[in-house]
């Protein structure tokens, strides 16, 4: 009780008049910039803090998340590990049927049943995908994740990671390149003859190469990346260049005949690393899921329509609202008017303390995505406002080496209504255009809201 | 030419009494007739209409602007002034990302919190505060009984203290907190459940050249059934603790029975001895003096300027006060009257306390008549109405230039920044009788019947 023995630091929230009072007596304060929740939150703010497993549930959740070692242990055939029969798709982001898909994402599924040679032509795939016949799925059911429309088929080959601290795995197939690709949506012939190459040789090559040397650490990989200038999402040059280091020797001793194509593929793309820190964010977060009562969020995900939230102590509901239209600067003619609304899985680095939430680490993107430096920092800053820990491993050296923000807790989002900030690639909104920019986008408020609500309400029935 | 003017804006968002402060500097200028500068809560919409303002739909988060006047441009003009000079001082803090809930505040080193948003959302940021093991203050009222329960509960366990909901005032080695009067250190320990009871027997203990350690406040509702006094309790081991506490005051409205019960075992227990101050059972300024006396300290006369009143022609008394606790001693001790207590909370939604916002009370001494004895106090100290005479004084001359008397019970200490004589000497020149004792006026009031 050491309360009374000297005069306090007091911390004021309110009124400023009380602040005001302890200037005038040379009290030292920090004051909160309080504001009040999201409405129509406050009761179920004070239902779901007052919940006496919150603290220790979100202490276990967010330690899942930190302390899990995402190791990179192999690359195989989606059909050999994923639970996906022929005639099935995963995709992106929260559940979603042909009806409701948007451009870029019948793009994606027509590119595949023509990839999976289900069809013969653009017409017939449109009929049977809207038929009904094709059972679409989202990944993140399936352990996996798949940036922009992330469509996975069957004969794909999938980045394989386990998470050496908790035991789980998770998988995410591999980045074709940027421009015309099937994850933002193109189907035309020089993306299917790309992605039959990748069936026919990187696969393969890259399996072999791993099976050999792996495996990868990709914690180690990330935290060094962070410090190189990456932030893991939209910038993936520095963890790209470390992959191709330590894959090289591997390569060449697993198939010295196509190790010069496959190097240089991989050279040639500054965000083959995505996919890998995305399998890697997938292993980390579901090792967090399913802590009864936790209110941290373990998915953030679009779908090119919604845009839907997951959190650990809700199980697998999803909750969603629209998805928005990013903010961002466009390649060649394209502006604003051709963007699709935010698509992608990607967003499972935000919520495992990357991307946008590392912002500060990446100098180097602050102007593509629209801003300066102390907008980047800004960025950062402001999500320890809504994270529960710093990230032990990932780091930002402009930060004095504090650990990114990590573990978005859903109370403090409605506290504060400060929204996950994502960086994001831009998908045109016709299907079969490709990338047309890149930029950062707000989540719909309501998906959070929505899920503080729930959990407010598994909270009344629990008592 | 007088109009109406109604402006919106979205996304910016000041505290009430902030707000308030702004309206009333917009409604003194000349040609003003209201000005509400308020955020949008169904309370203030609801208030804005009864005033006959044609109003958009808006949501709790928007900042509303009614005026009416034949000076609307000037005053929005000077709303523009104020409110950038409110959100300047915010920027220079966002350049360093300030806090923006207790549970991030307190990652820093802190040894208190003290919360004042408003009541349905003051469990929130106290929560962080116990969670966090920090000691906190709630001065928000309106918080419900069953989370001031449960904030005690989870106290206990984390073993910090818990003051309020509701408490207006505490003193902690030194530094006031809430509104709080600048007290001499000194030997007594106050725990009080009622914030303007504790500011009346601090203020005595220091006329009387006694002086206080430490005033912990620990709401007015912790000596009920449902709370138990778990605040009490915790409070008056801590001053036992203390060294530079010699005697503790107990101050509270007749506690629970049962909860009495509990709270006489732990005084039992005590090293320090407790004089306590149960508001039915004895006055203030009664238990003030008893607490001298146990300290072996002369009994002053307390400082008062009763005045001249003609002995006659008195019929009827009214009481207008601030203070709760205040206004029940006074109504007890005159016996009959017609009391009423500005600072309940019937009166204090949608706007500031009474101490800080004279509007309610100069309207009730606007009011009163030929023949009436008006009985009221005025409370001194830091986070107070910086100079309440300048706004009550002209209304307590109008009044009693109109065959009224008043009688002024004024609590603080020359110390308070606005100073315990200059305010009297104010009053008295108005043509009040003053005291610094609310148990003496109110005997002088009853006695001018």
């Amino acid at each position: 009780m050491t309360l009374l023995s000297v005069p306090p630091h007091v911390i004021t929230v309110g009124a400023g008049l009380l602040q005001e009072a302890l200037d005038a007596q040379a009290v030292p304060t920090t004051a909160v910039a309080w504001r009040p929740p999201l409405p129509g939150t406050a009761d179920a703010l004070a239902r779901v803090l007052a919940d006496p497993r919150l603290p220790a549930a979100n202490e276990r959740a967010v330690g899942r998340l930190t302390s899990a070692r995402p190791q990179l242990v192999g690359v195989r055939r989606a059909s050999e590990v994923l639970d996906l029969p022929e005639r099935m798709f995963l995709h992106a982001g929260p559940p979603i049927d042909w009806e409701r898909a948007s451009g870029p994402m019948r793009g994606a599924l027509i590119g595949a049943m023509l990839l999976e040679e289900y069809v013969r032509d653009v017409p017939s795939a449109e009929e049977q995908l809207a038929s009904g016949r094709i059972r679409l799925e989202p990944c993140h059911r399936h352990a996996t994740v798949g940036p922009m429309a992330g469509v996975v088929s069957p004969s794909m080959w999938m980045l394989e990671v386990r998470d050496a601290e908790h035991g789980g795995t998770a998988y995410c197939s591999l980045n074709e390149g940027l421009g015309k690709v099937l994850r933002y949506g193109a189907y035309g012939p020089e993306v299917l003859e790309r992605l039959r190459w990748m069936d026919r040789v990187l696969g393969p090559v890259l399996s072999a190469a791993i099976e050999l040397g792996g495996p990868i650490d990709l914690r180690a990989m990330i935290a060094q990346a962070l410090q190189m200038g990456d932030e893991l999402h939209n910038r993936n040059r520095a963890a790209t260049s470390l992959l191709l280091r330590e894959l090289a020797p591997w390569v060449v001793e697993a198939a010295a005949g196509s190790a010069a194509e496959v190097l240089r593929f991989v050279n040639g793309n500054d965000h083959f690393f995505l996919n890998a820190a995305m399998a890697a964010g997938k292993v980390s977060t579901d090792a967090a899921r399913n802590v009864p009562g936790s209110s941290m969020v373990v998915a953030m995900a679009r779908n090119g329509t919604d845009f839907g939230v997951q959190v650990s102590g809700l199980g697998d509901r999803w909750f969603t609202g629209p998805a928005g239209v990013p903010d961002g600067l466009y390649l060649g003619a394209y502006g604003p008017a051709d963007a699709n609304p935010d698509i992608g899985d990607s967003t499972i680095t935000e919520t495992s303390g990357l991307g946008g939430f590392a912002m500060a680490a990446s100098p180097a993107i602050v102007r593509f995505v629209g801003g300066e430096v102390a907008d980047a920092v800004a960025a950062t800053r402001s999500m320890y406002e809504i994270t529960l820990a710093e990230h032990p491993a990932y780091q930002i050296p402009g930060l004095g080496f504090r650990g990114t923000p990590v573990g978005i807790d859903i109370t403090l989002v409605a506290r504060t209504g400060v929204l996950p900030v994502v960086n994001t690639g831009i998908a045109g909104r016709v299907a079969g255009t490709g990338q047309v920019g890149a930029g950062l986008v707000k989540p719909p408020v309501e998906a959070f809201t929505a899920a503080l609500l729930a959990l407010a309400d598994d909270r009344k029935r629990s008592i | 030419m007088t109009r109406d003017a109604v402006l919106l804006r979205k996304g910016v968002y000041h505290d009430s009494v902030t707000l308030m402060r702004v309206s009333r500097s917009l409604s003194d200028l000349p040609g003003m007739r209201v000005a509400i500068v308020a955020m949008a809560t169904e309370l203030n919409l609801a208030l804005a209409r009864d005033l006959g303002f044609d109003l958009p739909p808006a949501d709790p988060g928007d900042l509303l602007v009614a005026l009416r006047g034949d000076s609307v441009d000037t005053a929005t003009g000077e709303l523009d002034h104020a409110l950038a000079r409110l959100s300047a001082s915010r920027t220079q803090a966002a350049a360093d990302q300030p806090p923006l809930t207790t549970l991030s505040a307190a990652r820093s080193p802190a040894g208190l919190v003290l919360v004042s948003v408003p009541g349905e959302h003051a469990f929130v940021e106290a929560l962080d505060a116990v969670h966090a093991g920090l000691p906190v203050m709630i001065f928000s009222d309106g918080v419900p009984v069953a989370q001031e329960r449960r904030l005690k509960l989870l106290a206990e366990e984390r073993d910090v203290l818990v003051m309020g909901p509701d408490c207006g005032t505490a003193v902690i080695a030194g530094v006031g907190l809430g509104f709080a009067n600048v007290l001499r250190p000194g030997p007594v320990g106050v725990v009080a459940a009622s914030g303007t009871g504790a500011q009346q027997v601090t203020s005595l203990l220091d006329q009387a050249g006694a002086g206080v350690s430490h005033v912990l406040g620990v709401g007015g509702r912790d000596l009920s059934a449902e709370v138990g006094g778990l605040s009490t309790m915790r409070a008056l081991r801590m001053l036992d603790d203390d060294p530079a506490t010699e005697l503790i005051v107990l101050v509270s409205k007749p506690p629970d029975p049962a909860v009495a019960r509990a709270v006489q075992e732990v005084v039992e227990t005590l090293g320090t001895p407790v004089v306590s101050a149960l508001l039915g059972e004895r006055d203030l300024t009664a238990a003030t003096e008893e607490a001298l006396r146990a300290l072996g300290r002369p009994v002053p006369a307390w400082e008062s300027w009763p005045g001249w009143s003609p002995t006659s022609a008195y019929t009827k008394l009214k009481g207008v006060y601030s203070g709760g606790t205040l206004c029940a001693e006074a109504s007890l001790i005159a016996g009959a009257g017609e009391f009423t207590d500005y600072g309940d909370d019937a009166y204090t939604r949608g706007r500031a306390h009474p101490m800080i916002d004279p509007t309610l009370r100069l309207e009730a001494l606007a009011r009163v008549e030929p023949g009436d004895v008006t009985l009221m106090d005025v409370v001194l100290g830091h986070g107070a109405d910086p100079d309440p005479a300048a706004s009550l004084a002209s209304a307590v001359a109008h009044a009693t230039h109109h065959g009224a008397t008043v009688v002024v019970a004024l609590i603080g200490t020359e110390g308070d920044p606005q100073g315990l004589h200059r305010q009297a000497a104010a009053f008295r020149e108005a043509g009040a009788a003053v005291f610094t004792s609310n148990a003496q006026a109110a005997r002088h009031a009853r006695n001018l019947l």
